[in-house]
């Protein structure tokens, strides 16, 4: 069996920008200080003259991304996630997305998988601060491919969004024809007895759980929720309806994230079944090497297994 | 200037006052202080100075303005609607949950609104964009600014500062609106933002400084920012807070407050009798 790749969603971003600026010229990019770890160097190098560095500042990187967008341009505005959904958050909210403005957040270095630089630049709160955002729509790519893929059709979109990426090298999971459905939800395979809703990386991790419940006889549902806004409810309610009990397993806080958006469809539903999500507890991250954490901190394919026994437990 | 111009300019400034004094007066609620401060150079940069079309508001060629200190809305409301970009009888809609005049500026609602503002320190920021969107699209339009003396204790307005100068942004003129006043007292005493010239020509501006009130020295300012290549411009505009009704000139208390049926009466009043006596 060939090795299976492996690459950062991070720099699947940097490709699909260099990608984009070929064939789109009103795509410009901004990074604050940040260009060699999120990737945009790619396209700085490839197209100086619509790169802008705006130095250690994101609060009016935000800003000047608001104003180039009201003169037509696509404009992707790029640094951590920890910045780019925290340090900036107002700017964010009153300048890009109030005015509904066509700027693509490429927030890059998300959740605990940063490492080593420990729990002042882990952020775990993006999505959360992210989807309480009106006209705010945020995707959450599993591997390169999709990554690649996600880019691409938010460019074609017109209105913000927000694109969370990772700097820990993630396996390939997808085919190189994958086709981005905008806002839809991909069930990835069949089962029976419990749904597993994962995000970004976790993906992989319950394409894994499926493996270890299939030896202990039970059959999971594995859906990709790449756009956790807008939420693809319909996707998700009828998996539940199917099976009875949902698991959510991402790499950001239990509250406010993908459990919580998958949790607030189902209550509404009126067709309850249980909810138990994984991600990271209310608590801070810390450092060390990003596998070890992701370990420490429960995001893994075991976890998946016993939160999906516990959902199953509850039905 | 020609005396002429000075004169329509002034009767459309003191009009632009009178649609304050409405607005803020039907609403209840507002900023009456800080919108009549930068009533002269908004209506100068409407009436003057801008290239700008109000049967095409979304020219992609036209001025852009960002209102950076979104609270003076009044003010810029009542200088678009003269312009012509909407009724003026809107303007005693402000506020109301079916009006196109939001509490601040907002491009959703109101024609003529380039930004959406409120939150001080962003505006500024947005006009670094727009004239970063010129000079990359090889466009000669050009961006202006309007900034509250207190609005530049924000950290972003620095941030924008020196990213404007080191972009070379001169088709960027941004306005300091220096009345002196911010809601908690005197600037000076809250968190003095003093010397402000110095502190723009150590992040790399040209800097004018006028008296905000004076249309000679507002088309001076204007025309020699036009002609500054190499570096943004930034006009420090020393003005009277609640300037053109005399109780509130000067007087913290309006800078958020409106005025009683009497006090509208006596402002109303005021600004006809000096109407009157420019029209004569």
């Amino acid at each position: 069996m060939a090795d299976v790749i492996k690459t950062a969603t991070r720099d699947a971003y940097g490709k699909a920008l260099v990608e984009l600026g070929g064939i789109n010229d009103k795509v410009v990019v901004l990074d604050a200080d940040l260009a060699a770890a999120t990737k945009t160097g790619m396209f700085k190098k490839a197209f100086p003259e619509r790169f802008f560095d705006s130095g250690i500042a994101e609060g009016n990187m935000m800003g000047v991304a608001a104003g180039l967008a009201t003169t037509g341009y696509t404009v992707f505005a790029s640094t951590f996630a920890m910045f780019a959904a925290g340090r900036a958050y107002e700017q964010v909210r009153n300048s890009i997305a109030y005015p509904n403005l066509n700027v693509k957040i490429g927030a890059t270095h998300a959740g605990i998988s940063v490492g080593e630089d420990g729990a002042s630049h882990q952020c775990c709160e993006d999505i959360a601060l992210m989807r309480a955002i009106p006209n705010m729509v945020i995707i959450n790519p599993a591997d390169d491919v999709e990554a690649r893929a996600a880019v691409l059709a938010a460019a074609e979109y017109v209105g913000p969004v927000y694109m969370r990426f990772g700097r820990l090298a993630v396996p390939r999971i997808f085919d190189e024809d994958y086709k981005f459905e905008w806002g839809k939800a991909v069930v990835l395979s069949e089962g029976a007895d419990v749904t597993i809703c994962a995000t970004g990386l976790m993906v992989k991790e319950a394409i894994e759980a499926k493996e270890l419940l299939a030896a202990e006889g039970i059959s999971a549902e594995i859906i990709n929720v790449h756009t956790i806004k807008p939420l693809d409810k319909e996707t998700i309610l009828a998996s539940a309806a199917k099976t009875g009990a949902i698991v959510t397993a991402e790499e950001h806080s239990i509250i406010g994230g993908l459990g919580s958006a998958v949790a607030e469809a189902v209550c509404e539903s009126g067709k309850g079944v249980p909810v138990v999500r994984l991600g990271v507890n209310d608590e801070f991250g810390r450092s060390g090497p990003a596998v070890e954490l992701l370990h420490i901190y429960g995001l893994d394919a075991q976890n998946i297994v016993a939160k999906a026994k516990q959902a199953i437990s509850l039905k | 200037m020609d005396a002429v111009i000075r004169k329509q300019l002034k009767i459309k400034a003191c009009k632009a006052r009178m649609g304050i004094i409405e607005g803020v007066f039907n609403a209840k609620s507002g900023h009456p202080g800080g919108s009549l401060s930068c009533a002269d150079i908004l209506t100068y940069l409407y009436f003057n100075h801008m290239n700008v079309d109000p049967q095409n508001p979304k020219d992609e060629n036209r001025d852009r303005f960002v209102l950076s200190k979104g609270h003076a809305a009044p003010a810029l409301y009542s200088v678009l609607a003269l312009r012509g970009y909407f009724p003026v009888e809107e303007l005693k809609t402000l506020r109301k949950s079916d009006s196109m005049l939001q509490g601040h500026p907002s491009v959703k609602y109101t024609p003529g609104v380039d930004m959406s503002t409120g939150s001080l320190g962003q505006g500024i920021s947005a006009a670094c964009g727009m004239a970063l969107g010129a000079k990359l699209g090889g466009k000669s339009f050009r961006v202006f600014t309007v900034l509250g003396d207190g609005e530049i204790q924000e950290g972003q307005v620095w941030e924008a500062a020196m990213y404007a100068s080191a972009k070379g942004l001169d088709n960027l003129v941004a306005v300091v609106d220096n009345n002196g006043l911010q809601i908690d007292g005197k600037i000076s005493e809250v968190n003095s933002p003093y010397p402000i010239p110095e502190k723009f020509r150590a992040f790399g501006w040209n800097v004018i400084e006028i008296d905000a009130h004076s249309f000679d020295e507002i088309d001076a300012a204007f025309n020699a920012a036009a002609e500054f290549k190499g570096k943004p411009s930034v006009i420090i505009a020393n003005s009277v807070k609640g300037k053109g009704v005399s109780f509130m000139e000067d007087q913290v208390s309006w800078h958020g407050s409106a005025p009683n049926a009497e006090q509208y009466e006596q402002a109303m009043s005021e600004l006809q009798q000096a109407l009157a006596e420019l029209e004569a």
